[in-house]
């Protein structure tokens, strides 16, 4: 009980850091790799805020997420948006804003570094143990993981209840017949891309609360989000929210069954068995 | 990889060549190796500035350079020759990747004619650098490098001093300390240990397990984790049920904070509680506060002493940052140790490298000297936050040793 309990906590945490990319990747079409610097400067907000004034990282989203949304909405119109219109095809958009986000992320690391030098950031919130079933877990892991239910089923609604969000989805399915409606998809995607990082950017902000980080430790959580959002399904809610949940269970299980040393290999052997059976992810739609 | 690695020294030499013609044209009087009056002795830094091991060094080993430099220009600069000469620091970041701290190694030397290298950070990375420091003659003060192999790198790369200790001591005083807290009926015979999976922490595994069960522990929770795993919540529950009196963790920075917050919040019980590289950094106990009290971790200093105190009162003017318990004070103190050795011989690598072997330092932490087969023989290896202080409780031939305290809960 408590390995279930324990791998949908991490389940939580790994759906903060790759609900934003997805909304990046499967929306705006933009596969960011800056994704991670994003969300280590949530965390650094969040850490910041809390030594400097005491402001609890669950008040401190309340302004990041808004200001987060700004600045990835301008990294979108000032950076990207030239790279969408040029591209002629999706393929060479993907090269494109790979390289370019790659480049980004170092920009990201080298502005963190100046700013906050390259120490540790760290602080206690939340470190109260709380027991359910008889096993004692952090306060600070279990609301995060609320967070990220409240974030996602927030998403999920808007995605699918919404006008603006069936909008977004038509992009996802087809951005050239979604402009033949009439969807305004330059601004959509902005939008999308803007709301992907204030996510992301919240999801750092809540994960500082009981991880280290620091100016470079980005690139980690770039690279667990990426896994997640492909074996989710690309632009698929749902699936990222599945695989983020079914990652965190098995990397547990096999840490507290077979060998911690493993986590590694059970996470990459999970992805590889869903791109053998199910190429496009969990809940990808059939083949385009 | 040859093949480039054979041809970027010529390049770089005929650069070098082309550099100092040049210099030769502007200036005639500069003679290498020869330094007008006020001109600046020049220091090369390579370490991690980005990458996993910043964060560390970001605390233990920038700090230093900066402190070190800032304190001796204010007081003139190095003696040479008579003339005192301000210090210069070239800093380059090698990103945590061994390629580049050998790269940047070669860059100071062929391309920036450093005078001196001041040593990387990371047990890896010195050793990479090593045969670098060694083809251009320059000696290399390790401090941030723990291995067992020290006498055999010693012996191969004759210009390498060791500062801060090896494995074997470093296992062998943590056992020490809990095979004393036990004999004194504090805590009982089973141990949990693990490790993260680097070269570090596979080293020092690999040394305590034996010399733990040659104690007579019993160890009833042994694994590994991988470096960068910020989830230990898996470990912690294993070591809880196997219900050690013990724990320790030979671990890095991000793992040291994630296990003991988990530890924390499990309630895990141990009468004595371990954990490596970073328990000692300021950061921990700022972070866990009561619950840190009488944690064991790797280092130690002795607070008391007049010499720290000045040097951690600097430290904090300077850099704005307190030093963290163990490798800062020995960073600091490996730049004293090349300072008195130029000041002594001058700027001939090859005579300093002689003196470092033969004289006796005197340095933040005490005396220091190389004469054992390169490596010095007086170090701290376990420290214990003791009331919001981190006091050595365990050493090689250091004084001031602290009695280790049962730890008592994690409030």
């Amino acid at each position: 009980m408590d390995i279930l309990i324990t791998g949908l906590l991490l389940g939580g945490t790994y759906a903060l850091i790759a609900m934003g990319l997805n909304l990046q990747y499967g929306i705006a079409r933009i596969m960011n790799l800056a994704n991670g610097e994003i969300l280590v400067a949530g965390g650094f907000a969040a850490f910041w805020m809390y030594t400097a004034g005491q402001t609890s990282p669950y008040l401190t989203i309340f302004v990041l997420a808004p200001v987060a949304f700004a600045v990835n909405w301008l990294i979108y119109v000032v950076m990207l948006r030239p790279l969408v219109k040029r591209a002629k095809s999706r393929g060479q958009l993907e090269v494109d804003a790979i390289l370019s986000t790659f480049g980004l992320s170092f920009v990201g690391v080298g502005l963190m570094l100046a700013a906050f030098g390259g120490d540790y950031f760290n602080y206690s919130y939340l470190a109260t143990p709380v027991t359910i079933f008889g096993d004692n877990f952090g306060l600070n892991r279990i609301a995060s993981f609320i967070a990220a239910a409240i974030l996602c089923a927030a998403l999920y609604l808007w995605l699918n209840r919404s006008r603006a969000g069936m909008s977004i989805r038509a992009i996802a399915v087809s951005p050239e017949s979604a402009r033949l409606v009439g969807i305004d998809v330059a601004r959509l995607s902005a939008f999308a891309f803007a709301l992907g990082g204030a996510v992301t950017a919240v999801g750092g902000a809540l994960l500082s609360a009981y991880l280290t980080l620091d100016a470079s430790t980005g690139v980690i959580f770039t690279l667990k989000a990426l896994i997640i959002v492909i074996m989710g399904g690309v632009g698929d809610v749902r699936g990222t929210i599945v695989a983020a949940l079914l990652l965190g269970v098995i990397e547990t299980l096999v840490a507290s069954l077979i060998d911690p040393g493993l986590t590694l290999a059970a996470a990459y052997a999970l992805f590889i068995l869903i791109l053998l059976f199910r190429p496009r992810g969990l809940f990808g739609r059939g083949a385009a | 990889m040859i093949q480039e690695e054979e041809k970027s020294p010529m390049k770089f030499q005929r650069r070098t060549v082309l550099k100092l013609s040049a210099a030769a044209l502007a200036a005639p009087a500069i003679i290498p190796g020869r330094l007008a009056a006020n001109d600046p002795i020049i220091f090369g830094a390579v370490a991690p500035k980005t990458g996993p091991l910043a964060g560390g060094a970001a605390v233990t080993h920038w700090p230093n350079l900066q402190l070190w430099q800032t304190q001796v220009n204010a007081a003139g600069g190095i003696m040479v020759d008579g003339n005192a000469h301000p210090v210069e620091i070239i800093e380059y970041d090698d990103q945590t990747n061994p390629g580049e701290t050998i790269r940047g190694v070669q860059r100071l030397a062929t391309q920036d004619n450093a005078h001196f290298i001041i040593t990387p950070y990371g047990t890896g990375l010195h050793i990479a650098a090593a045969p670098i420091f060694d083809r251009y003659g320059y000696p290399q003060v390790c401090v941030t490098a723990i291995t067992d192999q020290g006498s055999e790198l010693a012996g191969q790369f004759p210009n390498m001093f060791f500062t801060l200790g090896a494995t074997t001591p470093f296992a062998g005083d943590v056992i020490r300390v809990l095979t004393a807290m036990r004999d004194a009926g504090q805590i009982g015979n089973r141990l949990a240990m693990v490790n993260v999976a680097d070269a570090f922490g596979i080293e020092l595994m690999a040394a305590g397990m034996p010399l733990a069960e040659a104690a007579g522990f019993e160890l009833v929770y042994e694994t590994s984790y991988p470096l960068g795993t910020q989830d230990l919540a898996p470990v912690i529950n294993g070591v809880k049920d196997a219900a050690p009196d013990a724990f320790v963790a030979w671990s890095y920075p991000p793992d040291t904070f994630g296990l003991t917050e988990q530890a924390m919040i499990a309630g895990l019980e141990v009468g004595a509680y371990y954990t490596a590289v970073a328990t000692s950094f300021p950061g921990f106990n700022a972070r866990f506060e009561g619950a840190a009290n009488n944690i064991l971790g790797a280092g130690g200093v002795n607070p008391d002493l007049p010499s720290f105190q000045e040097y951690e009162a600097a430290h904090i003017e300077v850099t704005g940052q307190a030093p963290d318990y163990w490798a800062s004070a020995t960073t600091y103190g490996s730049l004293q140790v090349l300072q008195q050795s130029i000041e002594a011989v001058g700027l001939d690598r090859e005579a300093v490298s002689a003196h470092i072997k033969e004289a006796d330092f005197d340095t933040v932490l005490g005396p220091m000297h190389f004469r054992d087969n390169n490596f010095n023989q007086a170090y701290w290896t376990v420290g214990q936050w003791q009331d919001g202080v981190f006091r050595g409780v365990a050493s090689q031939n250091r004084d001031g040793v602290a009695a280790a305290r049962l730890k008592e809960g994690w409030a």
